[in-house]
């Protein structure tokens, strides 16, 4: 018979070993890799140069990878016209054209959705596959989507390996070397934002955008996720972000929030704005607005 | 030769321009200078250089030109934190016929393989 009282004993010799074996550990993983953000900055510069040197042999290019930090003072805000968007997709492509996407398989950081004018935003009745021979269509809008880089982001608080933070500019960021594939953060996403990269991303070489950002658009390896960085190696140079700079209609406006006389800070105070999915509380840094 | 003012249908020349803008109401003479051909003019008569049309525009469309001066109607170029280019409103309205034309969009993503995703 088989008491309820017993329990496996650890004699005291055990017990130090394995403390001592879990302090070592524990030691070691201090000094070994960390997240790009922790790094010390001499570090930073050699895993830099690391990168640059493994693109370069990889695509027979000279590639730049920038680790511009944020700017003091700085915190960027997108809006966009939902009357003026005709849904051409110019954005869709000059975006993956200046973030190194997978062009096969693909990957596409802005999904412009088509709706029915008498429906309003519904997600439900979207079609993000419309082709007809010319845009807009009669009866239609279209509502591009594309990273809302939310101030409470449920996609950082998700991740298990903290492989992507929100940073002082308010762009959330992935690491793309700690990132472990799990996707969590893509099911914790209200707005289909994260984009995986389920095999390994091709890119011509002679389309590829060489200056590069560490966080941004340097070449991702397969199994990571990716997403939209308000352009970080543009914006955080003071440039527009690519998809701002080739909509046709203007529809997209993009600049400093904490900067009273922005274009950011003229549309939330004068236009009729909103948000995806307020109800959810994410809180957008992405705003869509009525520019009539 | 005198100026003729009258408004007419024109026959010898610029007969590829079609006026769609408000058509009723305006010919070519309201914004045209009769005696200086190279400029434009106000309603007030008060004469206007091509380079800064956009003051012509506003006078009907005064709630875009203010739209436009914050930088929040039409394309932008140049730096969010510092210089910008301005486009002016007959660079994406052609005048006479200011809707915008409907255009070829670019592709559709790839469907996903299996339906229901």
């Amino acid at each position: 018979m088989r008491s309820d009282s017993h329990r496996t004993t650890v004699n005291r010799r055990e017990f130090a070993s394995c403390a001592a074996a879990a302090a070592a550990g524990f030691l070691l993983t201090g000094c070994g890799p960390r997240r790009l953000h922790e790094l010390p900055p001499d570090r930073l510069k050699d895993a830099i140069r690391e990168m640059e040197r493994r693109y370069a042999q990889q695509y027979g290019t000279a590639v730049t990878v920038s680790d511009a930090p944020p700017i003091p003072g700085v915190e960027f805000a997108y809006a966009l016209d939902i009357s003026r968007c005709v849904g051409c997709r110019r954005c869709v492509h000059a975006c993956v054209e200046e973030n190194n996407q997978s062009r096969d398989p693909e990957v596409q950081w802005i999904r412009v959705l088509e709706m029915e004018k008498g429906k309003g935003v519904d997600f439900s009745e979207a079609d993000p596959y419309y082709a007809p021979p010319e845009v807009p269509e009669e009866g239609h809008f279209y509502v591009p989507v594309q990273c809302q880089q939310c101030r409470n982001a449920p996609c950082t608080k998700v991740c298990p390996t903290g492989a992507t933070w929100t940073e002082p500019d308010g762009i959330v960021v992935v690491d793309y070397d700690w990132c472990i594939g799990c996707r969590y953060c893509m099911a914790a996403c209200p707005y289909g934002a994260r984009h995986f990269n389920w095999g390994q991303p091709s890119i011509p070489a002679d389309r590829l955008n060489v200056k590069t950002h560490v966080l941004g658009n340097r070449p991702r390896p397969q199994g990571v996720v990716e997403k939209c960085t308000f352009c970080i190696q543009r914006t955080r140079n003071g440039r527009y972000p690519a998809c701002v700079e080739v909509c046709p209609a203007g529809a997209r406006k993009f600049g400093n929030l904490l900067d009273p006389d922005s274009e950011i800070r003229y549309i939330i105070e004068h236009k009729r704005v909103l948000v995806l999915k307020e109800e959810l509380n994410t809180v957008p840094r992405f705003f869509y607005f009525y520019g009539t | 030769m005198p100026v003729n003012r009258t408004r007419r249908e024109l026959t010898e020349f610029h007969t590829d321009i079609v006026l769609a803008h408000d058509e009723q109401h305006r010919w070519c003479l309201d914004c045209h200078d009769a005696d200086q051909r190279d400029q434009l003019h106000l309603a007030s008569g008060t004469p206007v250089s091509f380079d800064e049309s956009y003051m012509l525009c506003g006078q009907c469309h005064g709630e875009k030109l203010r739209d436009w001066r914050a930088g929040v109607h039409g394309r932008r170029a140049g730096q969010w934190n510092g210089h910008k280019t301005y486009l002016l409103c007959a660079h994406c309205h052609n005048p006479h016929r200011p809707r915008f034309k409907t255009i070829p969009p670019m592709p559709a993503p790839a469907r996903p393989a299996r339906p229901g995703r």
